[in-house]
């Protein structure tokens, strides 16, 4: 950059200047109006219809998921209650060739991806079967270190430039996430490779107990797209158009040669942590709570497909019916599963030969295994 | 066959892997116009474009991310960490995600990614670059590590590694690098991983180890002769598998072993190969099996190498207690 005779030094100014650029994207209010017909994405009635089914399918996933686990049904569950627009609207977004690399708390995503439902359950129970992923669905398993999805999707997405696919990786972190080196390093390389990628943080204002105010000093997480050079978004993530929106035209703009974007949507889950014995009463308010119920994307949605007459509550009861009877059917199936042995493990230790260590294990529990 | 050095050898093997399967990348710090701060890349830029071989901002971490993704889009990548102790900066992306995609996905996606990275005191290197983490790896499940000690070796163990469908890593002693020639063929050819090579046979003893301590055992050795001691040295070149049907097959024909590694005591795999001789032939044993390896600090400061790092006269040392026991 050429000096300029007329820069003053006054670093407190540019930040400043900086953090005020990112103000939040909305298109839908709490009350379901349109508040930004300019932006409106293009969807037909019938997308609309089906996003709200994916929505209202999730929450009812979600309570069930909830049950399921406190039953000893389900293992490990992260809530996903408050997170739909954030995750189904983005989403749907994307075509069957991108590849999605989700958080733990993003099955939901893989599973509208093309993951069986009772495969989501091995996951969640700890069963092989839960990674083994069908030929032609392009997600991985959950990622558990936070942060490592960021570095793996700019690799995939330097592999769909180099292969010429119209196609992009995407992928999730959360607030408490945006603090690791690799979500740093992964938009920075996606950033310097221009590589079609699809970042998306999700805001939902804490991460475990540790309120986002926290983890940076930052006024808003996209901003930090800034550090790698590359455009970056502050969306309601309460307001599945919005993020539908800046998905939609994320992606346009990495398949076009672009580059990387970075999302944040600022959204809420009204659960724990995770089911593992999170207590949020602990460190949340309910009047934080009541703030952010008022907010649901599920309910604003609604309202806006009610008052454009595509949505009555029939086609709502329907939906959660064949939600309860897919969980159902799922949980029957992930029952039905093998139970787990070691050779199994071993066996998927290696593709081609086994290394000796491995085989003469492999030969010790076959024979234990046999009794 | 030509006369090459170690890392002429293995930017041969670099080279022949990037011609014979398009899916092959080379990708780095330094690896494209510079040819790598050791020339291991010299000229495959030129030769095979920027697309096939290309330079990575400076992160370790991001390069096996980068690694990893490029994996699931098919390729086969060839990745370099500069030095391997830079490897903390990347120890999830090799030991918590490559080393268990396989497992994890339920052999659905594979991880054929081979990691290149030179380690080895010696040299007299700054900080953090010649330790010997190779215990460090060699303890995931999932990896495979190997560690060439000769030109010949070098080349046929990296096509292996390349084309093997695990990850794979690699690790080149600097001191090694341009230390000696041998005659290497022009044409590709393998060596299987997992398997050791006799470099030196004899009655006596074994001495097992690997990296540059293949050298210092084989002068060891050498001395031993003088005094009448027949020496076999295996160089184990996969630290991880063993090849337990070599080392064992050895110390029941020469009853004593000792195992050689630069690393220090608690780290490196010596510990590893003396409870697989335990285990399968303590009744062939004459003698306890001692180890020679580095004292247990930190890798010493430059100056500090030639009395840290083990060494022929160490060697000799233990193999005539073990002798004479």
């Amino acid at each position: 950059m050429a000096a300029n005779k007329k820069t003053t030094f006054d670093p407190v100014g540019v930040l400043n200047e900086v953090e005020d650029q990112f103000e939040m994207f909305q298109i839908l209010n709490e009350e379901g109006e349109i508040v930004n017909e300019e932006e409106m994405p293009d969807l037909t009635d019938e997308e609309l219809v089906q996003l709200m089914e994916r929505m209202v399918y999730v929450r009812i996933l979600d309570q069930r998921s909830i049950s399921l686990n406190r039953q000893g049904r389900l293992g490990f569950y992260a809530p996903t209650a408050g997170q739909e627009a954030s995750q189904l609207a983005s989403h749907f977004a994307m075509k069957k060739e991108d590849f999605i690399l989700p958080g733990y708390r993003d099955v939901p995503q893989i599973v509208f991806h093309g993951l069986p439902l009772h495969q989501a359950f091995l996951w969640s129970r700890g069963h092989y079967g839960g990674g083994d992923i069908p030929e032609g669905v392009n997600v991985f398993p959950p990622q558990i270190i936070i942060g490592a999805q960021y570095v793996q999707a700019a690799g995939i997405a330097l592999g769909f430039q180099k292969r010429k696919a119209d196609a992009v990786a995407l992928t999730y972190t959360g607030d408490g996430g945006t603090s690791q080196g690799d979500f740093y390093e992964g938009i920075n390389f996606a950033g310097a490779f221009k590589a079609p990628a699809v970042f998306i943080i999700q805001n939902n204002q804490y991460a475990i107990s540790t309120p986002r105010e926290l983890q940076t000093a930052a006024k808003t997480l996209a901003q930090k797209g800034v550090a790698a050079g590359i455009p970056s978004i502050l969306v309601d993530g309460m307001d599945a158009l919005a993020v539908y929106k800046a998905t939609k035209d994320a992606r346009d703009r990495a398949v076009a040669g672009e580059g990387p974007t970075l999302i944040e949507t600022m959204c809420y889950r009204y659960g724990p942590h995770t089911m593992a014995g999170d207590d949020p009463t602990r460190y949340r308010t309910s009047e934080i709570d009541d703030e952010w119920g008022k907010k649901d994307p599920v309910v604003r949605f609604r309202k806006f497909l009610e008052a454009k007459g595509l949505w009555t509550e029939e086609q709502e009861n329907e939906v959660i019916e064949r939600a309860k009877e897919d969980v159902k059917e799922a949980i029957k199936l992930a029952d039905a599963a093998p139970k787990q042995k070691v050779t199994d493990f071993l066996e998927i230790m290696y593709d081609g030969e086994m290394p000796f260590n491995v085989k003469e294990q492999y030969d010790i529990y076959k024979e234990k295994e046999s009794k | 066959m030509a006369q090459m050095t170690m890392i002429q050898a293995i930017t041969d093997a670099m080279r022949n892997e990037l011609q014979q399967d398009e899916n092959v990348l080379v990708f780095g710090e330094d690896v494209g116009l510079n040819g790598g701060v050791f020339r291991a890349t010299e000229g495959l830029q030129k030769e095979f474009g920027e697309s096939r071989v290309f330079d990575t901002p400076l992160a370790e971490s991001g390069i096996g991310g980068l690694a990893i993704g490029l994996a699931l889009t098919d390729f086969r990548p060839v990745m370099e960490i500069q030095f391997f102790g830079f490897l903390y900066e990347v120890m999830d992306s090799i030991s918590g995600q490559m080393a268990r995609q396989y497992f994890r996905t339920a052999g659905k996606m594979k991880a054929p990614i081979t990691v290149r990275s030179p380690f080895g005191g010696g040299v007299a290197t700054p900080e953090m670059h010649a330790d010997s983490f190779e215990g460090l790896v060699a303890s995931q499940p999932g990896l495979k590590v190997v560690i060439p000690s000769s030109p010949y070796d070098a080349k046929g163990l990296l096509i292996s590694s390349i084309r093997d469908n695990n990850p794979v890593i690699f690790l080149e002693h600097m001191k090694l690098y341009r230390s000696f020639r041998e005659e290497v063929p022009e044409e590709e050819y393998t060596i299987p991983l997992g398997k050791a090579a006799v470099k030196r046979e004899g009655s006596d003893l074994s001495i097992i180890t690997y990296g540059a301590m293949v050298h210092e055992s084989l002068k060891a050795a050498e001395t031993l002769e003088e005094e009448g001691y027949s020496v076999e040295v295996i160089d184990l070149r996969t630290i991880q598998p063993l090849d337990v049907e070599t080392i064992i097959e050895s110390v029941k024909k020469t009853n004593r072993a000792i195992v050689v590694q630069e690393a220090q005591r608690q780290a490196g795999i010596a510990s590893n190969v003396v409870s697989e001789i335990m285990e399968r032939a303590v009744l062939h044993l004459e003698a306890p099996v001692l180890r020679v390896t580095a004292p247990d600090t930190v890798y010493p400061f430059a100056q500090g190498e030639n009395v840290w790092l083990p060494d022929a006269k160490d060697i000799e040392e233990t193999a005539k207690k073990v002798l004479t026991f």
